[in-house]
């Protein structure tokens, strides 16, 4: 392969990656956040306890995470194509990813929120603050900075589940790794893959750690 | 006769903890007034912040009524509660500012709820910081705020909804005792000048000193003894009163308080009395020295009080002429049996104990 045809490939690639983790990212935290919310809100020391509610969705949210990806990704295949159309390929994808992703974010959601002090929301509520309220302007605020490290973490997460997802035909980086670097033996696209994920994971770590940073107003 | 703001009828919390049931109020009956600075006392564990929680319902009682302004707030709806907790507002120990916000923004946030304009709430919250004295702090987030500039953070929040009571739970708590003072007298300022009531709770009793006009003692969940904090000053009748409002007598090693001297007599000086030289004089007068055991000034909001445990002669004869004097001097006394622990009796004589 010339460098040329390698580079448009790679091109391709990593564009396909960062859209199925963009979008994956973007679903799973519109499902997530809401669920993790919910699992704080309806906790015994909740501001509005729904104990069945908590019980189911907290089961619900293990057990999906329990399953590991690549065999949850093969198990629901079968649906996925039924639902959008294909089994295949950057949709087929996306949407496993967010089946996968999405718990796991409501999990992070849930422990970001954990660390808000509960003597505020107290505070809010002797205000007269209604739960909506306190639910946006206490704890999402508050927990902002560990809510930005948590997406972080669960971008560079769904960023590996998608190049998982490569090597059974997901297209993206991980399906050049497996196509290029392993099945025609060329070591130099493999390596040349796994430099790209690497520099794409350093890159989301420190947008994270930035932007929490500076979003974070404890400042000593 | 001012109305009561606050009023709880026969107020029981229990708690369902797994290792059985926690009684932590048991039929409490609490009327404040309107302009009150009402101190609740007890010791750790007492019930107090239960109490406090119970006027706001930030703790749902299991029994009983909670009244504040003659409206019944147990068993409102949420929204409905919501408006009442607009005019109670609350500080803490702990202080609960919300970190990501600056000053202003913590004092914006309880206008912010109640849906103002943000230029007038901002406008708001400006003006409280003056009241606070903290003006140039505006934009100082509360990781940049010492303990007691926090507080003043809290109260100017407190302030921000125009309430008409605020609920301290060990405001002062968390503070050493110079920044203790000046958030006390910060809140004196407010209870005075504002009108706004005070519910402040405590396990110091130099916080109801310097504070409160009325106090009531608790004590395993239950109020063992109220009233004017001049009266229970004089005349605590109850031993838990008297171990929180002399808790000096009972920490230091007293054994001439305690034991075998005989002829004690327990002083309690007022306002008349505090600032004159009786004891001197009486000595002077009737020219027997008496033993002084224990003595003890102090300040009730702004008047002088005073304690004292003298041992009379053992002469019967001088001992009657030395009580006929302070009895003409208007000191009240009262006799402490040999062998008796000093928190066992009462100023005024041994009176009924108060039924625990
Ligand atoms: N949420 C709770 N669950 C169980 N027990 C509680 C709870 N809150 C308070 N208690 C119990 O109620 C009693 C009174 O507590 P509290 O009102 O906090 O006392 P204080 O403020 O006077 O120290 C204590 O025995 C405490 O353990
Ligand atoms: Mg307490």
């Amino acid at each position: 392969m010339d460098a040329q045809t390698l580079l448009k490939l790679l091109g391709e690639g990593t564009v396909q990656t960062l859209i199925m983790t963009l979008v994956g990212t973007l679903v799973s935290y519109m499902i997530g956040l809401p669920v993790g919310v919910s699992l704080i809100t309806s906790s015994p020391n909740g501001i509005r306890p729904m104990p069945v509610y908590n019980k189911v969705m907290g089961f619900i949210v293990n057990v999906i995470r329990s399953m590991p990806f690549l065999i949850l990704m093969i198990a629901f295949m079968p649906y996925i194509r039924i639902l959008i159309g294909t089994g295949i390929g950057t949709a087929a994808t996306t949407a496993a990813l967010i089946l996968a992703a999405w718990p796991f974010v409501a999990r992070m959601v849930e422990q970001s929120l954990l660390e808000v002090d509960p003597g505020v929301i107290e505070a809010a509520q002797a205000m007269g603050a209604s739960n909506m309220q306190i639910i946006r302007k206490v704890l999402l605020l508050e927990a902002r900075p560990s809510l930005l490290n948590g997406a972080a973490v669960a971008t560079i997460t769904i960023l590996g589940y998608s190049a998982m997802a490569g090597t059974l035909g997901g297209g993206g980086l991980g399906d050049i790794a497996i196509r290029f670097g392993h099945y025609r033996f060329q070591p130099t696209v493999m390596w040349i893959t796994i430099i790209v994920l690497v520099v794409l994971v350093q890159i989301m770590q420190e947008i994270g750690i930035r932007v929490a940073a500076k979003l974070d107003n404890r400042i000593n | 006769m001012a109305e009561n703001i606050i009023s709880l009828q026969g107020v029981t919390k229990e708690f369902t903890t797994k290792s059985g049931p926690v009684v932590a109020l048991r039929d409490i009956n609490l009327d404040i007034e309107r302009g009150d600075s009402y101190g609740i006392i007890g010791l750790s564990g007492a019930g107090k912040s239960t109490l406090v929680r119970t006027i706001n319902l930030l703790e749902e009682p299991t029994e009983g009524k909670v009244l504040f302004d003659g409206r019944v707030l147990t068993g409102l709806k949420s929204k409905e509660l919501n408006l009442q907790r607009r005019k109670i507002s609350m500080i803490f120990q702990q202080f609960n500012l919300l970190m990501q916000r600056d000053a202003v923004g913590n004092i914006c946030f309880p206008l912010e709820i109640a849906g103002v304009p943000k230029a007038e709430a901002v406008a708001k919250a400006e003006e409280l910081l003056k009241v606070v004295d903290l003006e140039e702090r505006a934009h100082s987030y509360p990781s940049q705020l010492s303990g007691g500039q926090k507080q003043r953070v809290a109260i100017a929040r407190a302030l921000a909804s125009d309430p008409e009571v605020i609920l301290c739970d060990e405001a002062t708590s968390a503070l050493d005792p110079k920044t203790t003072r000046s958030i006390l007298t910060l809140l004196r300022k407010i209870n005075e000048e504002r009108g706004i009531t005070l519910v402040v709770i405590t396990h110091e009793m130099g916080v109801i000193k310097q504070l409160c006009n009325k106090v009531a003692v608790i004590e395993g969940g239950e109020i063992v003894e109220r009233g004017p904090v001049k009266e229970i000053f004089a005349n605590p009748k109850t031993k838990a009163a008297r171990k929180l409002f002399f808790p000096d007598a009972g920490e230091r090693e007293m054994p001439h308080v305690r034991t075998a001297v005989k002829n004690r007599l327990r002083l309690a000086f007022n306002e008349q009395t505090a600032y004159k030289p009786i004891i001197a004089n009486m000595i002077l007068e009737i020219g027997e020295p008496v033993n002084m055991l224990y003595a003890n000034m102090d300040a009730l909001l702004d008047e002088q009080k005073g304690q004292m445990v003298i041992a009379l002669s053992d002469d019967k004869e001088i001992a009657e002429k030395q009580k006929a004097y302070l009895m003409k001097e208007g000191v009240n006394f009262t006799e402490i049996p040999e062998d008796s622990d000093y928190y066992d009796y009462p100023v005024n004589g041994p009176e009924e104990e108060v039924s625990e």
